[in-house]
C-alpha cells in the first residue's frame, strides 16, 4: 500500500502504476483492479497520460464509484483516486 | 470509398451541386483583379460584389459587413486579435470560452506571446458557457454559436447584453445551418462547412464596431480584406449557402431527427456509452458520444475498415496526443469518442447501417482489450 508520508490521517491506497500507458490502458487497469480493494477503500491510479486526469472522474461518474482527488506519487507523477463503492 | 458512409460533416461538408455548378462557370470569368478599372475587372468586381451581398443577404447582415478571407480560421483571428487592437485603452483581457475551436485559443496565444491577458469561462457538463464575466473591465469577449464538437447552442446573445465589451462569436459551426444569434460585434464563418469550397472564410464586422487591423493590412478596397480575393471560390461560396440556406428548415429537421435516433440507440444498445452535449438545444446534424475502454484510433479505423466515415476527440487521434479541450472542460470522458456529423442529403439508411455495425464494433474492441 501507498500512502501520504504517515501523517496523521494519512490515507492508504493500492496503488496501480499506469506510467507511460496511453489512454484508456489506464482507466483499464481501474476497471480490472477495483475489485482488489473493499467497499469504502481507496486505489490510486498513477498515470503520465494527460487524460487520465478527465476520464478517472468520468470512469467514477459512470460507474458510481466515488472520485477522490489526487495525489502525487514520489516521482512527481499525479495519482488520481478512487473510492470503491458497493455500486457494482 | 464508393460504399462508404461520410458522417464528418462537420469537419468539412461536401460541395454542393449549386456550388460546383457556379465554381465551373466563374473559373472561366472571374480572373482579374477587382481593383482594375478594365472590362475584366469590371466582371471580376461584379461577381465579388454579387458573392458578398449574396452571403450578407443569407446570414441577415449588410454587404458591407462582410470580408472575405482565406479561410474561417484567418476571419477568427482578424475578428478577435482586431477587436482587441481597437480597445487597447480600454483593456487588454481577452475571455472566451473553455469550449472556443482551436483558431480563437491560438489568437488567444498570439495576444499572450504580445503582452495581452487571457482568461476562460468555465462551460457545464453539456459544453454550454456558464453565467460570470471578471469583475474588471474587459477587452473581448469570443463566444462561439455553437461548439464544434458536441453541437450545443451558446447563449451569444444573453452573454453580449450582459456585458459594454463588444464580442466576437465564432459562427463557422453554425452558419448556413442555423440563423446567426444577435449580439455580436464580430463574426466568423467558413465556406467549406455548408457546402462551398475550401479556402473561403469570410469576417463580418458590424457597423459602428471599432476594428483596427491586427496584422500589416493591405491596399484592397476593403479595409479589412489582405490580398487577392478568390473570386470564382466566393462566387462558389454564396451559391451554395443561398441553396443551403433555402433548404435549412427541412434539412435540420430531417438531420435533427436522425441525431434524435442516434443519440437514442446508441445509449440504448451499447453499453458504457456517454452521450454528450445538450440533447435539445443544439446543432441539428451531429452528436458525440464517448465508449469506455475503448482506443478511439481503434475506433476510427475499425469504422473506417466498415464504410463508416467519423471523428474523433481522443487523444490518441490528435497529432498532440492530447485529448479535446472541449470534452476536457466538460468534464466528460475522453477516450472512446466518437463525432459523427450529418451531411445534407444523409439518409435513414445511412444511419441505420452505422447504428447496426456500432455496438459489434465496440463490443470486439473491449474484448481485444480483455474486457
Amino acid at each position: 500500500m501507498n500512502g501520504t508520508d504517515g501523517a496523521p490521517g494519512a490515507q492508504e491506497w493500492l496503488e496501480l502504476d499506469c506510467r507511460q500507458m496511453r489512454c484508456p490502458a489506464p482507466i483499464i487497469e481501474l476497471a480490472r483492479h477495483i475489485g482488489d480493494v473493499a467497499v469504502g477503500q481507496l486505489i490510486g491510479v498513477a498515470a503520465t497520460d494527460v487524460a487520465a486526469r478527465i476520464d478517472v472522474p468520468a470512469w467514477c461518474r459512470m460507474r458510481g464509484h466515488e472520485y477522490a482527488g489526487e495525489a502525487t506519487a514520489d516521482d512527481g507523477v499525479p495519482v488520481f483516486l478512487v473510492r470503491r463503492t458497493d455500486a457494482r | 470509398m464508393a460504399d462508404s458512409r461520410y458522417f464528418d460533416s462537420a469537419s468539412s461538408e461536401p460541395l454542393h451541386p449549386a456550388a460546383r455548378d457556379t465554381l465551373l462557370a466563374a473559373l472561366e470569368h472571374g480572373y482579374a483583379d477587382p481593383r482594375r478599372l478594365h472590362d475584366q475587372a469590371r466582371n471580376s468586381r461584379l461577381m465579388l460584389e454579387n458573392a458578398r451581398e449574396v452571403i450578407a443577404n443569407c446570414l441577415a447582415v449588410r454587404a458591407d459587413e462582410v470580408t472575405f478571407t482565406p479561410s474561417g480560421t484567418h476571419a477568427v483571428h482578424l475578428g478577435v486579435l482586431g477587436l482587441l487592437a481597437a480597445r487597447t485603452r480600454t483593456s487588454d483581457l481577452l475571455v472566451h470560452s473553455a469550449v472556443e475551436h482551436s483558431s480563437v485559443v491560438h489568437a488567444g496565444r498570439w495576444h499572450e506571446a504580445r503582452g495581452g491577458r487571457v482568461a476562460r469561462i468555465e462551460v457545464d457538463a453539456t459544453g454550454r458557457v456558464q453565467p460570470g464575466l471578471p469583475d474588471e473591465p474587459v477587452g473581448v469577449i469570443a463566444l462561439q454559436s455553437a461548439n464544434h464538437e458536441v453541437g450545443t447552442l451558446q447563449p451569444v446573445a444573453e452573454v453580449a447584453a450582459s456585458t459594454d465589451a463588444p464580442l466576437f462569436t465564432d459562427a463557422c459551426a453554425s452558419a448556413g445551418r442555423v440563423a446567426l444569434p444577435e449580439g455580436w460585434a464580430a463574426a466568423a464563418v467558413s465556406a467549406h462547412k455548408w457546402g462551398g469550397p475550401a479556402g473561403v472564410g469570410a469576417l463580418l464586422v458590424r457597423k459602428g464596431t471599432r476594428w483596427r487591423n491586427p496584422f500589416p493590412g493591405d491596399d484592397r478596397v476593403d479595409e479589412h480584406g489582405t490580398g487577392f480575393e478568390n473570386v470564382p471560390a466566393a462566387l462558389a461560396a454564396a451559391a451554395a449557402l443561398q441553396a443551403v440556406v433555402a433548404e435549412r428548415e427541412e434539412t435540420a429537421a430531417h438531420q435533427a431527427a436522425l441525431i434524435d435516433e442516434i443519440r437514442a440507440e446508441v445509449a440504448r444498445t451499447v453499453p458504457d456509452v456517454e452521450v454528450v452535449g445538450d440533447p435539445d438545444d443544439r446543432l441539428p446534424h451531429l452528436v458525440t458520444f464517448s465508449c469506455l475502454y475503448v482506443d478511439g484510433e481503434a475506433l476510427v479505423g475499425e469504422l473506417n475498415r466498415r464504410g463508416f466515415s467519423i471523428a474523433s476527440g481522443s487523444a490518441c487521434t490528435s497529432s498532440a496526443l492530447e485529448p479535446s479541450h472541449v470534452l476536457a472542460a466538460m468534464g466528460v470522458l475522453t477516450h472512446g469518442n466518437v463525432r459523427l456529423s450529418l451531411t445534407r442529403d444523409a439518409t435513414r439508411e445511412d444511419v441505420a447501417a452505422f447504428l447496426a455495425a456500432l455496438p459489434d464494433v465496440v463490443r470486439d474492441l473491449r474484448a481485444e482489450a480483455g474486457l
